[in-house]
């Protein structure tokens, strides 16, 4: 049986790894925690555009610091909120049934995603079940401490977790399939016999173009 | 006396100007070789709407389409894509003819529920702007894209199993069509292999119907594709469309066009080049130098930017079947060229345009198609070139894809011709799992790409002629790998490829060339005539 990795962010939604963080952030136990919680990412937001142009690992464990301090509760409890109000509303038309057609032919489905683990379920139940490869937030007490833990699921780390889940289930590369809109997942599509690019960034169309891979819009209505 | 369409080549002869893809070529073609040029247009109806509406009034074994109307009946209209002709018609195109008479008709019975579906079949999806080329900016206005659209054969629960035939191949189509009380099918046939039961029963359907007769087996026994009592491609749809008009009522539009390819300051391209006045053959040299120096993606614009003033030649309308052999005569009147002896070496130009790429590049795989599907079919009667025989194309054969339209293609090519080029491994090996790759399918469905399964479908379209054809050499491919890759030998000039070919050819050869485009096809006949040829003095013949 062959597998579908996807990525999340950008290319099965329009959302990115900022958006339920500031909804997170914005829901602290009062007001002013809310405001201060903002107030020290406001202030790390030029490292947060600095990292995210130079390494995407980095830019995830800077913004997850701002997790710090959140009861494990609090996440949980939030979490259908914040799947229901970030992220549902802004899957892109047609990646429901992109993911139907790839069960329908009998590939394993897997999210692929520096998002949060909790957040990534909540999308893989509502695609019709999937695998979640996510990042997930170090506890302490059930306090998350603002760290991830290892591995980072972010860049090139994306492609090793892939071999290793496609190790562990039993399928095989060359038959698996991959879809990214990002050109830092260039790593995890190159390791795979079929990537695609969706809604692919200007780096990555050029590299798709090249590479006659699969260019695929979901972010169009047909 | 050979047809006033075949010439042939004597010591004074002028150069044959032939298609080079967007380019044209001009080859020097030994004393004694037969170019066969194409009919001049049949005369145009002077009245189309007319003749439309006489046809849905006064239709072949079938009551008039009013009398099948009733209040709130579920109507679909089903109308063929841009894949024809080629090039496209002049707006406005017959279809939007027929399909607004249709409409007004519908309209005047109280007949509400209408749809128009694109049948596309696995072709991809015609955008917005070609739809309203075809239809026309009211219907599109009125329609799309809820009641307008093109048929999708991926469509989950998409399709409606109408049965099987005696030969167990499955029909299915459209599910919109299916739940409909009358479906309406308005086509434009270009060439013999269109319309008929192919155009509901294929353009509608998905892929279990489509594997029964697009595969190896069937397009080798097809003998022509051109000539459908001798295909047996034919003869499958033909029991499939039975199965289905048994259980669906049909009612079919059948439209034919002349093949008035260029307007008047081209239109010298269709002649024979010994009788070009002086200002056609300066305009001819002209043209010849302008696409030379022009870069190949302006050659292309300005050819797709330039529609075809096709005239209408025959409106007929009711049961499939009986309209369908009133078409095909029409057809054949205008493309049919009498020609008494086969070939040992075939000449053809390929153009730059085939069903599969109009707005887009001709690539290798359909460069392909055209020499070994198209060309080499262009016949009734016994095939032109003898078996075993050398047909000799020109294109350029480069190496480019558009990335939208044939994705799937690229793999096709690059991926597994290099393992084999055997149509029977590549359907049984790759084809199945070629066609669910869930990126394709996206892409056809969403996007504009052909599906997957269509790259097989144009290899599998070259099989009859790989299998008759002892070789096949191109002149002037701008690479050596394509041409390999295809199964082809190289010539870097016409001189080069006529000597390659008489060395596994009988002494003093016959060639025979086809000076294409416009549309032309040729009646061949193998054996010496009894009594006349259509258009001349001589006797008719026996084809074999």
């Amino acid at each position: 049986m062959a597998a579908s990795y996807f990525d999340v962010d950008g290319t099965l939604v329009s959302t990115n790894l900022v958006h339920p963080t500031v909804f997170y952030m914005m829901r602290q136990p009062t007001p002013l925690h809310s405001l201060a919680k903002l107030g020290r990412a406001a202030l790390r937001a030029p490292m947060l555009a600095l990292a995210e142009m130079q390494d995407r690992r980095l830019f995830n464990e800077l913004l997850f610091a701002s997790y710090d301090g959140m009861s494990e509760d609090r996440l949980l409890t939030l979490a259908g909120e914040a799947f229901d109000t970030v992220i549902k509303p802004n899957i892109y038309p047609g990646a429901r049934e992109l993911v139907r057609t790839c069960k329908d032919k009998g590939h394993e489905v897997v999210l692929v995603s520096g998002a949060l683990d909790f957040l990534m379920h909540l999308l893989a139940d509502h695609l019709g079940g999937c695998d979640v490869i996510a990042n997930k937030l170090e506890m302490k007490d059930r306090f998350a401490t603002g760290k991830l833990l290892r591995p980072v699921v972010a860049g090139p780390e994306k492609a090793k977790l892939v071999r290793d889940h496609a190790r562990e289930k039993g399928h095989d590369l060359d038959a698996c399939f991959a879809y990214s809109d990002s050109y830092s997942d260039v790593p995890m599509l190159s390791i795979v016999g079929n990537p695609a690019a969706v809604n692919p960034d200007r780096k990555l169309q050029l590299l798709a173009s090249t590479y006659h891979w699969p260019i695929i819009r979901l972010d169009r209505a047909a | 006396m050979s047809h006033p369409c075949v010439v042939t080549i004597d010591s004074r002869s002028a150069p044959r100007t032939l298609f080079y893809g967007d380019q044209l070529m001009d080859v020097d073609l030994p004393t004694g070789t037969r170019v066969v040029y194409p009919k001049p247009p049949l005369a145009a109806l002077k009245d189309v709407d007319a003749a439309i509406r006489y046809a849905i009034n006064h239709p072949y074994n079938s009551e008039p389409l009013y009398a099948l109307l009733k209040p709130g009946m579920k109507v679909t209209i089903a109308v063929d894509d841009i894949s024809l002709p080629l090039p496209p018609m002049r707006r406005p195109d017959i279809r939007e003819r027929v399909t607004t008479i249709v409409l007004d008709l519908l309209a005047d019975h109280g007949v509400d529920d209408v749809e128009i579906i694109i049948a596309t079949s696995f072709h991809r999806r015609m955008k917005e702007r070609e739809i309203r080329h075809i239809l026309g900016d009211r219907i599109v206005d009125r329609f799309w894209p809820k009641k307008l659209y093109n048929h999708d054969a991926e469509a989950p629960d998409g399709l409606t199993h109408i049965g099987e035939t005696d030969h167990g191949e499955i029909v299915e189509i459209n599910r919109r069509a299916a739940d409909s009380d009358l479906i309406v099918y308005v086509n434009l046939n270009f060439v013999p292999m269109d319309g008929g039961h192919k155009s509901v029963s294929v353009g509608l359907c998905g892929y279990k119907s489509l594997m029964a007769h697009h595969n190896p087996k069937t397009m080798r026994n097809c003998h022509s594709y051109m000539d459908p009592a001798a295909s047996e491609l034919n003869t499958s749809v033909v029991r499939m469309g039975r199965v289905l008009n048994e259980k669906k009522r049909v009612f079919t539009i059948e439209t034919t066009v002349n093949n008035r390819m260029f307007d008047r300051p081209l239109d010298f391209l269709a002649k024979n080049e010994d009788d070009l006045s002086q200002a056609e053959r300066a305009a001819l040299r002209a043209l010849k130098l302008t696409l030379d120096k022009t870069p190949q993606s302006l050659r292309q614009a300005v050819f797709e930017r330039v529609p075809s003033p096709y005239g209408v030649t025959g409106v007929f309308a009711g049961e499939t079947e009986a309209v369908h052999e009133h078409t095909l005569k029409r057809g054949y009147d205008q493309y049919l060229v009498p020609v008494v002896g086969q070939a040992d070496i075939l000449v053809s130009g390929v153009p730059y345009i085939s069903p599969y790429n109009v707005n887009s590049f001709l690539n290798p795989l359909l460069v392909q198609v055209m020499a070994n599907g198209y060309l080499f079919n262009l016949y009734k009667g016994a095939p032109m070139l003898k078996k075993g025989g050398t047909m000799i194309v020109l294109h350029p054969c480069t190496d480019k894809f558009d990335n939208e339209h044939h994705a799937p293609y690229i793999e096709f090519v690059h991926r597994l011709l290099p393992e084999t080029r055997d149509a029977m491994e590549l359907h049984r090996r790759y084809e199945k799992k070629f066609a669910s790759n869930p990126a394709y399918i996206e892409m056809y469905r969403k996007g504009h790409a052909y599906h997957p399964a269509h790259a097989f479908f144009m290899w599998y379209w070259g099989e009859a002629g790989r299998q008759h054809v002892g070789r096949m050499i191109v002149v002037g491919a701008d690479n050596e790998y394509i041409p390999k890759l295809l199964g082809w030998e190289t010539a870097r000039t016409m001189d080069e490829a006529l000597r390659m070919a008489r060395t596994t050819a009988p002494p003093r050869p016959e060639i025979l060339a086809l000076h294409v485009a416009p549309m032309m096809m040729v009646e061949m006949f193998a054996e010496k005539p009894l009594k006349s040829l259509p258009g001349t003095s001589e006797p008719p013949p026996s084809y074999r």
